[in-house]
């Protein structure tokens, strides 16, 4: 396959950044979608010039360390994929290619298609998790957990923290990374002693971090390579409430 | 020139005497304790985020200590551990199938091949249990009955049901719980995160490990951060074969730093094949994909009976299909371990019976489970594995079988560490996948993340506090003439790299230093191949050294000088991984040696030979390493010839 990339290259947080194009030649359908950025890069270092900085690691689709704007998409135009899992086989020969990194104030750019998501590492420390220091434990079996709770936790803990669902918000919200979170721990017994203090210090992180507010665009769930539920926010708004009207659980009995 | 030189024998003097099952509580008893208002004045630097980096990390902050943590990723929710699918061992007999401590602990010794430490290993069987009500307590989703209590199956190796799972992304569960763990103590204000920095040095002074010098990855700053301990939790170097299930960035630089300092290197040829991924499918590939073991308990392994057979599968007849495995290894089938189902998936191969476009793969069948089982049933238990398959190779499994090839996968290798998980430089702690610990020569599937999990949870906390304990140690800061010059060391080699100025690619001398190792010290290693290799590795060093290309300058976000890095250090271990090969003239778990078979072509040990760790010291650059053994006594579990037949 031949194609015409057109790819955001921008020096450092300072510069303005541009597009510029790059064809690229005699690409196999095989190829995953970074592959296909790696052959373009030993291009440009043996001409002498600078590789296209972009972020990614496992190439498994699980440690969510890539992501990519391609043409308009999140991870491109393949439903509950990433950008590493995603194959040249989803494009057609002779098509231009427009990528961009993640757009959202929350995550400034770094380099190219590179951008600083650490804003989501201070929403987890603002509560997204359950307090359990090493060694304290109990006996794992002293709770069971009904089999439709452990799935449906499963289900949200999945997410792996690409930032998809913020670069596909209109808003630039992270509600859906926070509220699978907060879905995740409040299914689950053990995570109900925190579960209103939880939900108060996450959303305020979030709002601390510049993300926006979410209007249910309903834009994140597509995007989300893990398809984590959009009624995930919803369930992170009734806590949210329940938690403001209970001053935050500090009332005993609550 | 003489490739080694062989010193001093080594022994492990931490473990006490007395029963197995008595050892980790007298040490834990024995070990001397930090005074919790003496802890905050102690600072330990943990190099790693993964399963063993997050929770020791996380541990020794709730522990009081003060901790700076340091990973490459953007965050350390994203270190490999990540990417472990099948499950965590753990010997809690929810099943009463007849696990125990003591089976898990002799499961583990004899899956290594006898090569590993029994102490250690008791030590891992006994706290898997404890990992299990940690993960619980922290929220980790593991997979439930109906009742509500925990899920358990099989895994290679074992005739009992004791790997606890989360769908196919328990290494992903078990690592946000420490990552979490980990967040929640970086908001209280008990760890100093530092994402996007890589360690380049270890600073040693007066024989003691006291800091590191790290570069941010994203200014190229350069500092040297110093601490009372170091711990490092950097991961195994399956990436010296360019293509492995690992993660692009996994690296041995951490370790091989470290090495160059003073720490021994121990096994480093103990390299796991893993049998079931994805088969290659041409020259750019970057990384190879597992599909994990776990599905080797319902997909049958198989390839055509006759050679050079194109048909499609579904054209070949059930009398015409050889289950090999199941054939010669009647008792554990298509669960035989790791070692053992890849070498015999490469003999097929080689003997013209491979099957897909390269001939290099065997089909892994699921047409008898879903006709047993249904699809749906199928679906539930694997559902993300095979649509993962579909999204890589454009087939659906459940309509056609998988095609797998054995892939690099996971290193036994590593630093050598004593009982406390301490290396032979004082103050320098290895946990997890970057030590050689607990796995012998063959590790179990399920057992890493038991392992990653066991040191940072359980183990090195006690370890290291008595280390600490015997402190203070002498004031020092960052402009200890031995601080010093570790950092000079760093920056030259960095002006090093991008003096070059060359005409070929980072990126192509590792994939051309992955075959030679993928030829010579893969699944099968001889003699005449592991010199052949050594030389190429030693000329292809030195044409990297001239002619590497590496862009951009050190004071800014640069990849292909991270890998250059990297790949500068990959060439070095190279060697002594071939060196180790070589020396050892034995075949034992995921080291086999042609010279060495017995007559039906599996390994053969030399227990009378080669029952040690081989434990490397490093000299100069060039010049030959020094050969330390450790014996290996077995008071509990017989070395017997390991049958699975």
């Amino acid at each position: 396959m031949n194609l015409t990339l057109r790819i955001w290259r921008q020096k450092g947080p300072e510069d303005k950044g541009r597009m510029v194009t790059y064809p690229v030649d005699d690409v196999s359908p095989d190829m995953s979608f970074l592959e296909m950025l790696d052959v373009l890069n030993e291009r440009l270092i043996l001409a002498g010039e600078d590789p296209v900085a972009f972020d990614h690691d496992c190439r498994e689709g699980i440690c969510g360390m890539c992501g990519l704007m391609i043409n308009g998409d999140a991870h491109g135009p393949q439903r509950g994929t990433t950008a590493c899992q995603l194959h040249m086989r989803q494009f057609t020969d002779g098509e231009t290619i427009d990528i961009e990194p993640w757009r959202a104030s929350a995550f400034p750019v770094v380099k190219d298609l590179v951008v600083n998501r650490s804003a989501f590492d201070k929403i987890i420390a603002a509560g997204g998790y359950i307090t359990a220091p090493t060694g304290s434990a109990p006996e794992a079996h002293s709770t069971p957990v009904a089999k439709a709770n452990a799935d449906a936790a499963f289900e949200s803990a999945a997410c792996i923290g690409c930032g998809a669902c913020v670069a596909a918000c209109p808003n630039g919200s992270g509600m859906l990374f926070t509220a699978a979170k907060l879905t995740q721990l409040s299914l689950l017994p053990q995570g109900q002693p925190e579960r209103y203090t939880r939900v108060i210090g996450m959303v305020d992180a979030h709002d601390e971090a510049g993300f926006g507010g979410c209007t249910n665009a309903g834009e994140c769930t597509p995007a989300c390579p893990k398809g984590i539920p959009l009624n995930t926010i919803g369930r992170l708004n009734r806590d949210y409430l329940a938690a403001t009207a209970k001053g935050a659980g500090n009332t005993p009995g609550s | 020139m003489e490739l080694f030189t062989e010193g001093d024998p080594i022994a492990d003097t931490k473990a006490p005497a007395g029963p197995v099952e008595k050892r980790w509580e007298t040490r834990r008893f024995e070990a001397k304790l930090v005074n919790p208002a003496n802890r905050r004045k102690l600072t330990v630097i943990v190099v790693g985020t993964g399963l063993a980096g997050g929770s020791a990390a996380a541990t020794l902050a709730e522990q009081g200590y003060h901790v700076k943590s340091y990973c490459y990723q953007d965050s350390p929710r994203r270190a490999h551990s990540i990417a472990a699918q099948g499950g965590i061992n753990a010997a809690k007999n929810y099943r009463n199938d007849g696990d125990s401590v003591h089976r898990l602990f002799y499961d583990t010794v004899k899956g290594g091949d006898f090569r590993s430490r029994e102490s250690n290993v008791h030590r891992l069987a006994e706290v898997s249990v404890n990992i299990i009500d940690q993960c619980v307590a922290q929220g980790v989703p593991f997979a439930r009955e109906y009742g509500g209590l925990l899920d358990t199956r099989s895994f290679g190796g074992a005739q009992v049901q004791r790997t606890f799972y989360a769908r196919g992304q328990t290494g992903q569960q078990l690592l946000l719980g420490a990552y979490q763990a980990l967040e929640r103590q970086i908001g209280l204000g008990n760890v100093e995160m530092n994402a996007r920095h890589e360690m380049l040095e270890l600073v040693v002074i007066d024989g003691k490990a006291r800091g590191i010098v790290v570069r941010d990855l994203v200014t190229g700053e350069i500092s040297t951060e110093m601490a009372d301990a170091v711990v490092l939790a950097s991961g195994g170097y399956g990436n010296v074969f360019y293509l492995s299930t690992n993660a692009k960035g996994c690296n041995v630089t951490a370790t091989w730093r470290a090495h160059r300092k003073g720490a021994y290197f121990a096994n480093p040829c103990y390299t796991q094949i893993h049998p079931t991924c994805i088969p290659v499918s041409g020259d750019h590939q970057s990384k190879l994909t597992l599909m994990s073991e776990s599905l080797r308990n319902d997909g049958r392994v198989w390839v055509p009976k006759t050679k050079g057979d194109d048909r499609s599968p579904k054209d070949i007849g059930e009398d015409e299909r050889d289950y090999y495995l199941e054939r010669i290894y009647p008792s554990f089938g298509n669960l035989v371990p790791r070692d053992i189902a890849s070498r015999a998936a490469k003999n097929v191969c080689d003997e013209g019976r491979g099957v897909g476009p390269t001939k290099l793969g065997v089909y892994l069948d699921f047409a008898d489970a879903i006709d047993r089982l249904g699809r749906k049933a199928i679906e539930a238990k694997y559902g993300n594995l095979f649509e993962m398959y579909e999204r890589i190779t454009g087939e659906d499994p459940y309509e056609v079988p998988m095609r797998i090839y054995p892939a690099v996968h996971y290193t036994m290798g590593g630093l050598w560490v004593d009982y406390d998980l301490q290396s032979t430089i004082p103050g320098l702690f290895v946990i997890g996948e970057a030590n050689f610990s607990d796995h012998g020569a063959n590790r179990l599937g399920a057992s890493a993340l038991m392992q990653g999990l066991a040191d940072g949870y359980f183990v090195l906390p006690t370890t290291i506090a008595n280390y600490l304990a015997s402190g203070p140690l002498d004031t020092v800061d960052a402009s200890h003439p031995a601080a010093v010059e570790a950092r000079t060391d760093v920056e030259d080699r960095i002006q090093r790299l991008l003096a070059v100025n060359g005409d070929r690619t980072v990126d192509s001398f590792h994939r051309e230093l992955g075959q030679i190792m993928w030829e010579h010290c893969g699944m099968e290693r001889s003699e005449a191949g592991l010199r052949k290799a050594i030389g190429e590795i030693r000329d292809l060093r030195e044409q990297f050294w001239q002619r590497v290309k590496v862009s951009g300058t050190g004071e800014e976000l640069n990849q292909s000088l991270e890998k250059a890095g990297r790949v500068a250090d990959f060439f070095e271990l190279a060697e002594l991984m071939c060196i180790d090969a070589l020396h050892r003239e034995e075949s034992c778990g995921g080291h086999f040696r042609a010279e060495h078979q017995t007559p039906d072509g599996e390994a053969q040990r030399d227990d009378d030979r080669f029952a040690y760790v081989a434990a490397w010291e490093f000299t100069a650059t060039g010049e030959p390493s020094v050969l330390h053994k450790e014996d290996l006594k077995f008071e509990y579990v017989h070395p017997t010839q390991r049958s699975y037949k």
